[in-house]
């Protein structure tokens, strides 16, 4: 399976997910966000970090550089593009992916291990998982999701909320929000559920020296999918 | 032409920067500051002598970059 990681500038988990994707067995490519075509691929991530510094809004920038249109191409024509955290906030800014991601509630930036609850499982990125409940890395300032009542309607109408914080046993109340997020949504997918923006960061989890490996069977699994 | 733009937060959208300056503010014995919205203020430089015209152009790029129309609206002053 082939891939191609955006790079913008401020973008740090690039690397990051160039050697989890290649772990597992992708064909990985790093694409400059200056660039204007992306090489064939089955999968576009789009990275975490800070693209642009946050300027203007988290995302807003690199939402409009040279790249992008490739990218919205790319998903309009049902290419797999997942967004992890900062990437998670450029499709919400593309127009990809719904609603917005808002400083957290508490003001503060969060880095911790989290669980998420795997919402939906038709779709090529959690069929077939095996678990229900993951546990990932957060680490955000701008991770508190929300959307109009509409929105959130058509969301959860058309099954489009793909990942929740939970407890460990998959508990969604306010205890377990850690941001603020409407309904405690961690990550949505588009109406065709090719696109995925989640704000967890799976390519921290793929070693048990770091501290836990569901990111791997989240990797393995679009891997399996695909074949 | 000089263009300014003010950029703020939709009723009902939690703004807890704001919050936290009305507390901070009401801590400093201004008690009677109810509620603080923050937002953003631009001034946009538009080579346009025609006011309309110019206006015109920064309502389009409220639309497509400074704003973001699910938590945003946008006043061109």
């Amino acid at each position: 399976m082939r891939s191609s990681v955006i790079i913008f500038p401020g973008s740090n988990c690039d690397r990051d997910m160039d050697v989890a994707l290649k772990k597992f067995g992708f064909k990985n490519q790093m694409v400059w966000h200056n660039d204007q075509s992306i090489p064939k691929s089955d999968l576009i991530v789009l990275p975490g970090g800070f693209s642009y510094g946050d300027y203007l809004r988290c995302g807003s920038i690199a939402s409009k550089s040279k790249i992008i249109k490739s990218v919205i191409d790319f998903a309009n024509s049902g290419g797999l593009v997942l967004g992890i955290c900062n990437g998670f906030q450029i499709l919400t800014e593309t127009g990809l992916l719904k609603g917005i991601l808002q400083q957290n509630k508490f003001l503060n930036f969060i880095c911790s291990n989290v669980f998420v609850k795997v919402k939906d499982k038709q779709n090529k990125y959690f069929k077939d998982l095996k678990k229900d409940v993951l546990e990932l890395h957060i680490a955000h300032n701008e991770g508190n999701y929300f959307c109009s009542d509409d929105e959130l309607k058509s969301l959860e109408d058309n099954n489009q909320i793909a990942v929740t914080y939970c407890g460990e046993d998959g508990t969604e109340n306010e205890t377990t929000n850690p941001n603020g997020a409407i309904k405690n949504i961690a990550g949505i997918f588009n109406n065709n559920k090719n696109v995925l923006g989640m704000m967890p960061h799976p390519e921290r989890m793929i070693d048990k020296y770091l501290s836990g490996e569901d990111g791997s069977l989240f990797f393995k699994n679009i891997l399996d999918n695909f074949k | 032409m000089k263009i300014k733009v003010i950029v703020t937060l939709k009723n009902g959208v939690l703004d807890p920067q704001g919050k936290a300056i009305q507390q901070t503010l009401n801590g400093m014995n201004f008690g009677n500051v109810e509620d603080v919205r923050q937002g953003k203020y631009f001034e946009i430089e538009v080579k346009e002598k025609d006011e309309k015209k110019a206006k015109s152009l920064v309502d389009d790029m409220c639309k497509k970059l400074l704003a973001n129309l699910v938590i945003e609206d946008y006043k061109i002053v």
